[in-house]
């Protein structure tokens, strides 16, 4: 079983993301156990997947519109973007757009290139989730967590920004 | 100028610590240098040829003495004694050991200075008008605006890992000196009819492999809705942006792609989840920022006092320096100087450990504390009364920075070249070196009247070569460095790109090549018209004819 950074402590995790087969389908769906599954494999068949035992997420890369799925955010328990590559900052966007414009609330994780030089950006646009690379220490990646104290901009975790909010405390 | 408060200083101490463990990482083997890369770039860190290059950052272009006393002492003491003043109004230093890096940036800390995201595909250092708060023909002054942005910019969460590096440029006068057309947004501070404080905004210019002029996305866009309005324009860039293809990577590409109408539809729909939101500008903001940016305390004054005068009739080159090197001011009595970096055979852009803090003493001295960099890579001391011009231009002689060339052919733009960046593809200061050696008559550069010449080693583009009056881009051809020749480019409001005149050449023909197209430029100009103009109204081909024609 796997460990995650999540809401700020290293937990144990058994979501299992599923391979896609060339042509975008899945096969060999398990009935039980949590999944995470494409956007496209999701929007192809909710009702089945939502008819399993098990726990159903969805998983987004980084060219998939996050408006796609605002219909379907209050039955995922679980969203979870993916960086390909660490310099691909798509993703930040579409946490931001999840949280702020879809008004997604349950867990959003980060999975792929992510590494504990992301963490704080990723926290700040909505990520309360992470999937450290295996090449990096979890917990060293947990301490990167609080590395800032503040920030300028209005960002998910705090909206009113910086540069506002030292005007009015004057 | 804008002040730090706690907050400021903590975040910028934060960074230094995140990027002193990063550093440490990368030493001890825990950070592969394709992991390393992004982060190092996003520090202003490059490995150069002969030693990284650290990029300091200068927030649209403003230092105190202090601060510039401090990038002496780190020449000094980390360097080998000088630094690089940049397009981009930064200093770079090109001889650190990548160990001492974050100790310099501690340093820099201590005075309210960094180097974040003064590299990387993110957002870069604010630029604007050098003469920003004291030029005659300001509309508005920028810099409350420009720090705003500088603010809104610094780790942006969301915007950290664009598609390619990403340049804001605001002006706030009637001649644009930001060269706003060229820069990935372009912010033009104006008023409407209704007397509302707003911004024209333009988006996609740039220049590099493939020049852009930006294009208008929104004639008038009020001040509260800056930043809310910026985010838009980012956030559709960063999701649309090309990421496949670095050199198809700028907004510039977007924009084409997408029309600039299809690219305004889509950010004007983001906008409108975005707009009245949190980072909605009041006026108590704005208030707030201003204070910052106050006129200093200057001295009711008549303007060309006796003993200015005097001088000027007895000293014919005080006069000319006067004439070239000095700009008008809004406060009567004052002048701003431009001390030339330019002096032949010193590197364009360079300036010694001495002489920045020689500057930084005469910024005491003569003004209020205040030093500014200009984008053509020279420095500005923006409050200099007259009466203390004379007294200003021995001591700048001195340290060689009087060199009255100011706009003229010699005050070539140029990006560091093959000697330093391991981008170039040939070396650009000494291809300026031996221009301004052919052309060191100060009476004939002067007859020749304002002439841009801008260089670049690499279709990069550092040195603006696009926007020259003439353009010289270094290029690489079976391993030996060429040099292409372009004409009719310009900044500023009538920014035009300059054309391809034909086959490029060899470095030693450079300076002959020059002198024809001057050649041409004298025999044809009619009354006093400017260089740029004689090359509007012939066109290209009959300089092309003379630089290309057969010697006998």
């Amino acid at each position: 079983m796997q460990k995650i950074i999540k809401d700020g402590v290293i937990v144990a995790d058994d979501w299992v993301r599923l391979s896609l087969n060339e042509d975008g389908t899945v096969s060999n769906v398990p009935q039980d156990g949590d999944v995470i599954v494409s956007l496209a494999a999701w929007l192809a068949d909710a009702p089945r997947w939502q008819a399993r035992q098990g726990r159903t997420a969805v998983w987004l890369a980084p060219d998939d519109d996050p408006a796609l799925l605002a219909a379907s955010l209050d039955r995922l328990p679980l969203v979870a973007v993916d960086f390909p590559a660490f310099a691909d900052g798509r993703g930040y966007s579409i946490g931001r757009l999840l949280r702020e414009r879809y008004n997604y609330r349950g867990e959003l994780r980060a999975l792929g290139d992510v590494g504990q030089d992301q963490l704080h950006y990723l926290w700040q646009v909505g990520f309360n989730a992470f999937e450290i690379k295996p090449t990096q220490n979890i917990e060293l990646a947990l301490q990167a967590l609080g590395r800032f104290s503040d920030r300028y901009q209005s960002t998910f975790r705090e909206p009113e920004p910086l540069f506002r909010r030292r005007v009015t405390r004057d | 100028m804008y002040r730090y408060d706690a907050i400021d200083h903590r975040i910028v101490r934060e960074r230094v610590e995140e990027f002193r463990d990063q550093t440490r990482r990368f030493l001890a083997g825990e950070l592969s240098e394709d992991e390393f890369r992004p982060l190092r770039l996003m520090n202003g860190l490059y490995i150069q040829r002969l030693a990284p290059m650290l990029r300091v950052a200068i927030p649209y272009g403003h230092l105190s003495s202090v601060q510039l006393r401090k990038l002496a002492d780190i020449a000094r003491r980390y360097d080998k004694g000088y630094g690089h003043f940049t397009t981009r109004q930064n200093l770079q230093y090109n001889w650190p050991t990548l160990e001492s890096i974050p100790d310099i940036l501690a340093e820099l800390a201590e005075v309210e200075m960094h180097a974040i995201q003064t590299s990387g595909n993110c957002v870069r250092n604010t630029t604007t008008d050098a003469f920003a708060g004291v030029a005659a023909d300001e509309l508005i002054d920028p810099r409350p605006y420009c720090e705003i942005i500088r603010q809104w910019s610094t780790l942006h969460p969301e915007f950290a890992y664009l598609p390619r590096k990403f340049k804001i440029a605001v002006s706030g006068a009637v001649e644009d000196r930001a060269a706003t057309l060229v820069h990935d947004i372009g912010l033009h501070m104006a008023q409407n009819t209704a007397g509302e404080v707003g911004f024209k905004v333009i988006v996609g210019g740039g220049l590099g492999r493939t020049p852009i002029i930006g294009e208008v996305v929104r004639e008038f866009l009020p001040t509260e809705h800056l930043l809310t309005y910026l985010d838009a324009i980012l956030r559709v860039y960063n999701r649309y942006g090309r990421r496949d293809n670095k050199y198809k990577a700028r907004i510039k590409i977007l924009v084409k792609a997408l029309t600039v109408e299809g690219f305004a539809a889509k950010v004007e729909e983001e906008w409108a989840h975005l707009k009245d939101g949190p980072a909605t500008i009041r006026p108590e903001d704005v208030a707030h920022y201003a204070s910052f940016f106050t006129a200093p305390a200057y001295e009711a004054l008549e303007a060309n006092p006796a003993e200015f005068t005097a001088k000027l009739a007895e000293q014919p080159a005080f006069a000319r320096w006067v004439e070239r090197n000095t700009r008008a001011h809004r406060q009567p009595g004052y002048r701003s100087v431009v001390l030339s970096l330019k002096k032949t055979g010193v590197p364009p852009g360079d300036a010694t450990d001495a002489q920045m803090d020689a500057v930084a003493d005469w910024a005491d001295r003569f003004g209020f504390g205040e030093i500014r960099v200009a984008h053509e890579q020279n420095l500005i001391l923006p409050d200099v009364k007259e009466a203390e011009l004379f007294a200003l231009w021995e001591l700048a002689k001195q340290q060689g920075f009087a060199t009255p060339n100011v706009g003229l052919l010699t005050d070539i733009i140029c990006c560091p070249g093959g000697d330093f960046c391991s981008l170039a593809n040939a070396k650009s200061i000494p291809v300026a070196e031996a221009i301004q050696q052919r052309f060191d008559d100060l009476d004939y550069l002067n007859d020749l009247g304002e002439i841009d010449l801008n260089m670049s080693g690499c279709m990069n583009a550092c040195g603006h070569h696009h926007v020259g009056h003439i353009g010289v881009l270094g290029v690489d051809k079976n391993g030996e460095e060429w040099y292409q020749i372009t004409l009719g480019g310009s900044q500023g409001n009538q920014t035009s790109l300059g054309k391809v005149i034909g086959p490029s050449f060899a470095r030693a023909q450079m300076p002959d090549v020059i002198e024809k197209i001057l050649s041409v430029y004298v025999e044809q100009r009619q009354d006093d018209e400017r260089f740029i103009d004689t090359v509007r109204r012939l066109g290209i081909p009959p300089f092309k004819e003379r630089v290309y024609a057969k010697d006998h």
